[in-house]
């Protein structure tokens, strides 16, 4: 927006003396070229992820014996290969719907926490500590989740376990400490909080106040002026939030490699240990895999940035389609 | 829409016919609240007490439940049933907040209380070099050594392509080519860390490349460069449009004009984002595993051989599984967590100090 009223000025400012015009129009020239340049190569490192791997993995599928779609297994060093993603895949989107149906809630509540409950005072030091849960690395989460937050949820586990059995999903069949895919989802939910609330923050606080006061004045509560004016605003911003966060959690390595203790094996029974996540079994895989073995780890690579890429891709237009439509309102 | 409407409607008659002196309708008083939340205290302690719960957090999901029934039927009782609700949804968000924080309160009690043990003069000067996993001796020196390089390497890349392409986006980006960077920008900054560093792995094992911690920088310029250019950005369309406009109009040439007007005027908020950046980049483990390998050895030259950093030396400590390794793992935790928030406060405050005078 900003950047409007600059171009409509004429690009080469009416300079008397020729000799300093060209030495401008050359300065120009070249610093043009630079930015656009790297904006360019942005571009083209783009392409290039998706070709270099997509070469790579076109060499280990083709000597892949198994269905890359459908087999439960990964033995790259095995005469013939067999790998497939079946299992990375199931365990990558369940424990990413586990850590979306937990942390979704939260955050707009905490979202909303900052945007109307706060004192006003508050609000902003509350909303810079959020912030701070997403600068932790994650793999600080990875070693806290193991060693802090595993033991910690083994009474969780067997009271869902004792009185939510029923439901299949949270049936425990197997003895073990809770290395499971839910409590990954759980420790994804954490990791993807602050990116869900700071995004849906920012939608609510876009709400035309004429629209809350409004409400106000009809004699609203403020629960109320939530549900009739901001929540309903703010939908697609909440979605794309989830949107992202979704993507985060799909990638997310170095917490689900230290927390899961995997198996390729697909079950429904969240609670128990085993399952597998694409980066997960990436990092796990990879200190003893010989070059096939990795190209076959790029291949399943290949499929987590294509799936992150969708997310991501859809998240951003909805935010950019939502863009035009608040701008009509402001 | 329609609940509340009705719920106006039958609130309505209520206070007119009502005697003069009130002309509201009753309410609790304002700390009525915190009367709830010491009934609802003690109530679920007590509870707790006679079942015989241990867990601490079984008592409080108690009183949090037994507090939100209290509180309903007391509202609804006294006052009405929309206040009843609105009451449910403050405490709900307050929940939520709450719940927020005992997570990162956690890990950071952790991460300090733990990594306090080890942290000292010896830890920070020595490397793992003929260190057994599970002797309590050995230090993190090697790996503050190669994340200091790859970070270093990485900014001193990822900087100008970000600063550059931000300029291009504000300054003259118009059309398609600027509408498709704008958009893989955004998508850019979702590529999951494990993919960047396999994008790196995958040109190695092209070109047939060893692994060093340039490689290292590498994948992880790719995940800094779409930060720098977000931030970068969003500080340059703060920069007043008459400060262009007037150094255009006294014949300055463009180039010059973002050299000397703009890029000044926004330097703050460039520098935090840039060191935002390095502070997400610092943490990244997964490329490091798979294109720099690690190393027990110090190894001063990014440019060849196997490096550690701090990420990965924590991770490969962690799954030694010996409590000394347990204590490095966590003395390196506390490490890392202080130099990625010691970046975190100083890049924000130099936002806060640098910020650009907008017009708005």
């Amino acid at each position: 927006m900003a950047s409007t009223t600059p171009a409509d000025t004429p690009p080469a400012p009416p300079v008397p003396g020729p000799g300093s015009r060209s030495t401008g129009r050359l300065g120009d020239k070249v610093f043009l070229g630079l930015s656009k340049g790297s904006g360019i190569l942005l571009l083209v490192i783009m392409a290039s992820i998706a070709v270099f791997l997509s070469y790579r993995s076109v060499i280990a599928l083709s000597d892949n014996e198994g269905n890359f779609l459908t087999t439960f297994e990964w033995n790259t060093a095995g005469d013939p290969p067999v790998f497939g993603i079946a299992v990375l895949l199931f365990g990558t989107v369940v424990s990413s719907i586990v850590a979306m149906v937990i942390a979704v809630p939260i955050a707009v509540g905490i979202a909303l926490f900052i945007s109307h409950y706060a004192p006003r005072r508050v609000a902003a030091p509350l909303a810079y500590v959020v912030d701070l849960l997403a600068a932790v690395p994650s793999i600080i989460y990875g070693i806290w989740g193991a060693l802090v937050l595993v033991p910690y949820l083994e009474g969780l586990n067997s009271w869902l376990d004792e009185f939510f059995g029923w439901t299949y999903v949270f049936e425990k069949t197997e003895i073990g400490i809770p290395r499971s895919l839910f409590t990954v989802g759980i420790l994804l939910a954490i990791m993807i909080l602050p990116i869900v609330t700071s995004v849906s923050r920012e939608v609510f606080l876009q709400v035309p106040r004429m629209n809350e006061e409004a409400a106000l004045a009809l004699g609203a509560t403020r629960w109320e002026v939530i549900r009739l004016s901001v929540l309903p605003f703010g939908r697609s911003g909440i979605i794309s939030a989830s949107m992202l966060g979704l993507g985060r959690a799909l990638g997310e390595t170095m917490a689900v490699a230290t927390v899961l203790s995997p198996n390729f094996l697909v079950s429904l029974h969240l609670l128990n240990p085993g399952g597998g996540t694409f980066a997960q079994n990436i990092a796990a895989k990879f200190g003893e895999a010989n070059e096939f073995g990795r190209d076959a780890l790029i291949a399943s690579g290949l499929v987590l940035f294509v799936l992150t890429l969708l997310v991501n891709g859809a998240a951003r237009l909805i935010i950019a389609r939502r863009k035009e439509y608040s701008g009509a309102n402001a | 829409m329609s609940h509340a409407t009705t719920g106006l409607k039958d609130h309505r008659p209520a206070p007119a016919p009502a005697a003069r002196p009130s002309l509201s309708s009753r309410s609790l008083p304002r700390l009525a609240p915190l009367g709830f939340a010491a009934v609802s205290i003690a109530l679920g302690v007590g509870v707790s007490l006679a079942a015989g719960w241990h867990s601490r957090t079984q008592w409080g999901l108690l009183s949090a439940l037994i507090f939100l029934a209290v509180s309903y039927a007391v509202t609804t009782a006294v006052e009405n049933q929309r206040q009843a609700r609105d009451r449910l949804a403050t405490s709900v968000v307050w929940v939520c907040f709450l719940v927020a924080v005992v997570p990162l309160v956690s890990l950071l009690w952790t991460t300090v209380s733990r990594g306090v043990e080890r942290l000292d003069g010896y830890f920070l000067s020595h490397s793992m070099a003929g260190v057994l996993g599970w002797e309590a001796s050995g230090g993190v020196y090697h790996a503050l050594i190669g994340t200091l390089e790859q970070v270093g390497i990485a900014t001193v890349l990822s900087a100008p392509i970000g600063l550059l392409t931000a300029v291009y986006l504000v300054e003259y980006g118009r059309g398609a080519l600027a509408r498709a960077v704008t958009f893989f920008v955004d998508v850019m900054t979702g590529i999951p860390s494990i993919v960047a560093g396999l994008f790196i792995l995958s040109i190695m094992l092209i070109a047939g490349l060893e692994p060093s911690g340039l490689m290292g920088a590498l994948a992880l310029s790719i995940l800094m460069i779409p930060v720098v250019v977000r931030s970068t950005e969003e500080m340059l369309k703060l920069v007043p449009n008459e400060l262009r406009e007037a150094a255009l109009a006294l014949g300055v040439p463009k180039w010059r004009v973002i050299l000397k007007v703009v890029l000044p005027t926004a330097i703050g908020g460039i520098t935090t984002g840039v060191m935002l950046a390095i502070a997400r980049i610092a943490g990244e483990t997964a490329p490091i595993i798979l294109v720099v390998f690690g190393n027990q050895l110090i190894n001063t030259n990014p440019f060849a051989g196997e490096q550690s950093s701090l990420p990965f030396y924590i991770y490969e400590q962690y799954k030694i599984g010996e409590v000394a390794a347990y204590d490095r793992a966590w003395a390196a935790a506390l490490v890392l967590i202080a130099f990625v928030m010691i970046l975190n406060l100083v890049a924000r405050g130099i936002a806060r100090w640098k910020a650009p005078k907008t017009s708005r």
